[in-house]
Formats: C-alpha cells, sequence, structure tokens
C-alpha cells in the first residue's frame, strides 16, 4: 500500500519548533507537492517523512509502522529520499554515481544485478542523461548534476519517493521532463513527494497540495482549491493570478503585496 | 570490494615484495638482495642474524606503519569529503607521541609495554577529539586544519618539555625520535607490539568502505541510503586513531603518508572511495618503505630520521593539493 501518514507530528530544530502538530495523509498512486513560503518547515517535514529526523511528538508512519523504527536498510529500500541542493564529492563518473541508488538493495556500483543495471539504465533515461554516463559528476554544470541526483534517487525503485526542490536549478525543458517523470513514477503507483518554490509547475503537475506556513499545514488538497487568490495572499504575500486553460490550472504570481502576512 | 585482486592491487604488491627485499638487503654489512632473500628463508651464518634480527624487523614495521597510514588518509579523506583530511593534518601523530612519551618517561612502564600503544591511542583521540570540538561539527576543512596545527604544536611542544623534564638523563636524546620517527634498531618485539592493533585498525576501517561509497553524495544522502552515520564515524574515526596511536608507540610521529597515498591512486580506480582504500595502503607501505630505505643510503653522519624525509615530500605536495583546489575549499564543510 506505501501510505505515508504524520500524526500530531512536532519537530524541533534547536529551540525552534520548525513543525508544529502536522497531520497528514499521504497515499499511493500519488504525486503531492509540499508548497509554502522560505522557513515554512518543508525540508523539515520532508526529512521527518524519509525518517532522518526524529519527532518531538507525534509520528510519521508508514503503512501504519513508524519510519524512525524502521531497520536503515529496510527504510533505504522503501523510501528513496533526494535532499536539496546536493552536491558529489569525487569526481565519479555519472553511471556510478545513479549505481548508488542500488546500494539499499545490497548491491556495489561495481557488481550490479541484471535488476540493478536495468534500474540504472531506466533511471538515467528519464532524467534526460544518455551521453553523459561516463562524464565526471564534478565537471556537470548545476542542473545537469541535479538530474544525476534525481537518477539516483530514481535508481532506487522505491515505492515511496521524496524529493526536495528537485527542479530548482533546471531549464525550463528539464523542469517539465522531470516533473513529467514524478508524475509518471507516481501514475505507475510510487508514493511521491516534492518539495517545491514554482507554483505554476506545482499547480499544472501535482495531484495534491500540501500548503505548509510556520510549521503548519494550511490546506491540503488538490491544486485548485489550494491555490485561490486568498490563500496565496495569505500565505505567501503575493498577489497571484489564477485562471482555468487547457491543460490544467495556471497560477502566475504577479506581485508582492505591500505587507506580507 | 571485488573478489578478485585488480591488476593495480597486484602490481602494487609486485612492487612492495620488490622494495621489501631491497629493504633487506640495505644497511651497513652488504648483503646482496638475492643473499638476503635467501639468508631470510634459510639459515646463511652471520647474514642470517643480520637480515632476520635486525633488518627484518625495520621492513615489517616500515611496512605496517605505511600501510595503516595510507588505509587511514584514505578513509578520513572519504569521511571528510575532503582531499586534505589525514591524522597528521589534525596533530594525531603528535599527541600519540606526547600520550607514549609520558607514560615512558615518568617511568610508568618500559619501553617494551603494551600500555605503550594503548598511551599513544589515548593521545591520538583526545587530539582528534578536541580538534573536531574546537572547530565544532560542521566546521570548514579549513578550520579542521588550523585546528589541528594548533594542536599538533602543542602537543609537539608537550612531548619535548615531557622528556625534558623526565628523571632520566639520557631521554632529551630522544626527542628526535619521537618527533621525527624512525625505524632504526626496532626488534620483533616491536612488531609483535604494534601488528594487533594495525590489524584491529585495518578491520575497522575496511569495513566501513560501502558506507564511504554512500558518503560521496553527502551525510544526509548517505543515511536515507540506509548507513549508520554514527558507527561509520567511530569505525574510522577509531580506526584512525588505533593505527595512528600503535605506529606512533613504535615508530615515533611520522607524518604526511597518508595524506599523499590516497591521491596517487584515486584516478586508478575511478575516484571510488571505497575501492580507493586498499590500495591507497599498498602505496602507503611502498612509500614508507622506499623512504626507509632512502634514509639508510643518504650518506649522513648520523641517520636522517625518516619523518624528515616524509614531511619534505609531504608538505610540498600539500601545498599543491591547496593551491589546485583552493576555491572548492574554502567552502567545503567537513
Amino acid at each position: 500500500m506505501m501510505r505515508l501518514a504524520a500524526t500530531s507530528l512536532c519537530v524541533d530544530l534547536g529551540r525552534r519548533r520548525a513543525l508544529d502538530a502536522v497531520d497528514l495523509i499521504l497515499g499511493p498512486g500519488r504525486l503531492t507537492v509540499i508548497v509554502g513560503p522560505n522557513g515554512a518547515g518543508k525540508t523539515t517535514l520532508l526529512r521527518a517523512l524519509a525518517g532522518l529526523i526524529a519527532p518531538a511528538a507525534g509520528h510519521v508512519t508508514l503503512d501504519g509502522a513508524p519510519v524512525v523504527r524502521m531497520r536503515a536498510s529496510e527504510r533505504a529500500r522503501t523510501i528513496a529520499y533526494l535532499p536539496q541542493g546536493g552536491s558529489v564529492a569525487w569526481p565519479l563518473p555519472v553511471t556510478n554515481v545513479v549505481a548508488l541508488g542500488r546500494l539499499p538493495h545490497g548491491e556495489q556500483p561495481d557488481s550490479l544485478s541484471a535488476a540493478g543495471r536495468e534500474a540504472v539504465a531506466d533511471a538515467i533515461a528519464a532524467a534526460d542523461l544518455k551521453g553523459f554516463e561516463d562524464r565526471p559528476a564534478t565537471e556537470l554544470s548545476g542542473g545537469e548534476r541535479a538530474r544525476v541526483l534525481l537518477a539516483r534517487a530514481l535508481a532506487t525503485k522505491a515505492p515511496v519517493l521524496l524529493v526536495d526542490e528537485p527542479v530548482a536549478a533546471l531549464d525550463p525543458r528539464h523542469e517539465l521532463t522531470v516533473l513529467q517523470v514524478l508524475r509518471a513514477h507516481a501514475k505507475a503507483g510510487a508514493n511521491v513527494v516534492a518539495v517545491m518554490h514554482n507554483l505554476t509547475l506545482a499547480a499544472r503537475f501535482a495531484d495534491a497540495i500540501v500548503l505548509l506556513d510556520q510549521g503548519r499545514v494550511q490546506a491540503h488538497a488538490a491544486p485548485a482549491e489550494v491555490f485561490t487568490e486568498a490563500q496565496l495572499a495569505a500565505s505567501f504575500g503575493i498577489r497571484a493570478h489564477v485562471s482555468h486553460a487547457e491543460g490544467g490550472l495556471v497560477v502566475v504570481a504577479e506581485s508582492a503585496l505591500p505587507e506580507p502576512r | 570490494m571485488s573478489r578478485t585482486p585488480s591488476p593495480l592491487n597486484l602490481g602494487l604488491a609486485a612492487l612492495l615484495a620488490m622494495l621489501a627485499i631491497a629493504s633487506l638487503a640495505i644497511g651497513p654489512a652488504p648483503i646482496s638482495p638475492l643473499m638476503a632473500a635467501k639468508a631470510l628463508v634459510s639459515d646463511q651464518g652471520s647474514a642470517s642474524i643480520v637480515v632476520r634480527e635486525i633488518r627484518l624487523p625495520r621492513t615489517l614495521l616500515a611496512l605496517m606503519v605505511g600501510w595503516i597510514f595510507g588505509l587511514t588518509g584514505a578513509s578520513l579523506q572519504g569521511l571528510l569529503r575532503n582531499p586534505l583530511a589525514d591524522t597528521a593534518v589534525f596533530g594525531a601523530p603528535q599527541a600519540a607521541a606526547l600520550g607514549a612519551v609520558i607514560v615512558l618517561y615518568f617511568g610508568v612502564v618500559g619501553a617494551l609495554s603494551w600500555v605503550l600503544p594503548i598511551a599513544a591511542i589515548i593521545g591520538a583521540l583526545l587530539s582528534i577529539a578536541l580538534v573536531v570540538t574546537v572547530a565544532g561539527r560542521n566546521a570548514t576543512v579549513v578550520v579542521l586544519v588550523l585546528a589541528g596545527l594548533a594542536v599538533g604544536s602543542l602537543a609537539g611542544a608537550g612531548t619535548a618539555l615531557a622528556i625534558s623534564l623526565s628523571p632520566n638523563p639520557f631521554a632529551v636524546t630522544e626527542i628526535v625520535f619521537w618527533l621525527l620517527g624512525s625505524f632504526e634498531d626496532r626488534s620483533s618485539t616491536h612488531v609483535v607490539l604494534a601488528l594487533p592493533f594495525i590489524v584491529v585498525a585495518s578491520l575497522m576501517i575496511l569495513s566501513a568502505s560501502s558506507g564511504l561509497r554512500a558518503l560521496a553524495l553527502g551525510e544526509e544522502t548517505a543515511r536515507s541510503l540506509g548507513v549508520n552515520m554514527p558507527l561509520l564515524r567511530l569505525l574510522i574515526v577509531g580506526g584512525a586513531a588505533v593505527g595512528t596511536g600503535a605506529s606512533v608507540a613504535v615508530a615515533g610521529s611520522i607524518g604526511f603518508v597518508g595524506l599523499v597515498a590516497p591521491h596517487l591512486v584515486r584516478p586508478f580506480v575511478g575516484y571510488d572511495p571505497a575501492r580507493t582504500l586498499l590500495p591507497a595502503g599498498l602505496i602507503g607501505a611502498i612509500l614508507l618503505l622506499a623512504a626507509d630505505c632512502a634514509v639508510r643510503l643518504i650518506p649522513s653522519s648520523v641517520e636522517v630520521k625518516i619523518g624528515v624525509l616524509t614531511a619534505l615530500l609531504g608538505v610540498p605536495f600539500f601545498l599543491w593539493v591547496i593551491a589546485r583546489r583552493k576555491a572548492e575549499l574554502a567552502e567545503t564543510p567537513a
């Protein structure tokens, strides 16, 4: 099933309460996009969902089992996590970086199984990285590297995929291809959760939006319900133009309101 | 780790074997390499005594110490994701020497006691802990290196002070040994003293190899891939301290082998931090054994200390790495 749920989830970062009584149920087969202003707690929520930080109160469960108590190897096979703005420490070839996504399956980059090799090839194709296989990952542009790291997360073939700002460094074409990949992954049954700042893309691709502000969930619904001019003004302090076009909802941020919030 | 040894590792092992034979042949008594090999395995009279009792312990120690330094350097560089990491850069050998000197010259134990490596290991652990505490957990490598420099200088001064204050009037002549290292006049007892610790340190570090691979993508990603970061840190930092302590207890402080060795092999293993470990250990052994042969060949009234040679070669290399990677080093958190 792979239903991810947060129940009365509170997380403290230092003395600050980063997440406050978050209740969420994220079902499989959907692309959920978490949006919110800077400092809203989006990354903290994603890390908590990934089982990488222990909650101060409440819990995150996957099909009823607390994620922080899952065995590390099992959690790694089940939940793939892509942190924001990652880097690669050594000039490893792209294929080997992507192959690191197979480590949770006990496969090393120099001894992949047939399934592992296929997963790596699929991930490279999905991230539009054909022809980059042997290039050192440290010599790529920011956007190319971001796609390599996304491919690494895809290569795990985990039923839950949590990605933090996957399109932040990408050109418009690759923004679209990456979101298409994430949506296709969700359509294939995975539970995909992405943190994003681009409201236009979020509105267009997400099945559901979680609007986070000051550590609390302000809204969790379909894009058309969350992205109203009033809600965007209240949470982001922007005047936005929202309209319905053929391809779906169109959200355009027009101007910053004089007194945010 | 691949199951069959790679051509690189086989080649390095062969080179190491040749150097070991050369090391058995080099010394005041002229013995040819062939004779040295023969004297090692069969009784050749006085040649056998020289080879087995004087040159073999020295050769084995240089090999073991070089191996663990290479391994330690490669694992620390992988752990901190930084090509400038090494125990020597963090002041650990000097601190290990201080630990050994304190128990030795205040008459707590003799030079061949098990307490000696343990005191040195404690010194190395304290210095690494001190460097990490002062620099903070998310320090850049520049801060780490500066803190290490300070700790190393302090420990070096402490070593000299402890020896000067020692009740033993002959101790002062040994300051040079503890600060610059040497394999001169080592016996098989020294080998036995260091070997178990070096085996343990090697096993700790080698067991961390797969985690190092994941760590190429940063701590957060490594954790999400199922790597137990506290355990990985414990294995590598603990292995580094145990290996450095045991080495310093029998050979004094020798620096920079661990810094240089990984750089020499990385291009040949596709920069894979896990596959770097084994050949870096072999290269470390080769470098130190070659240096130890060189100090015996340099014509001088007193044998040149091996730490002098490794620093003469290592420091320019260190500067070269800094110069080449200035921009990224300024920002990389360790």
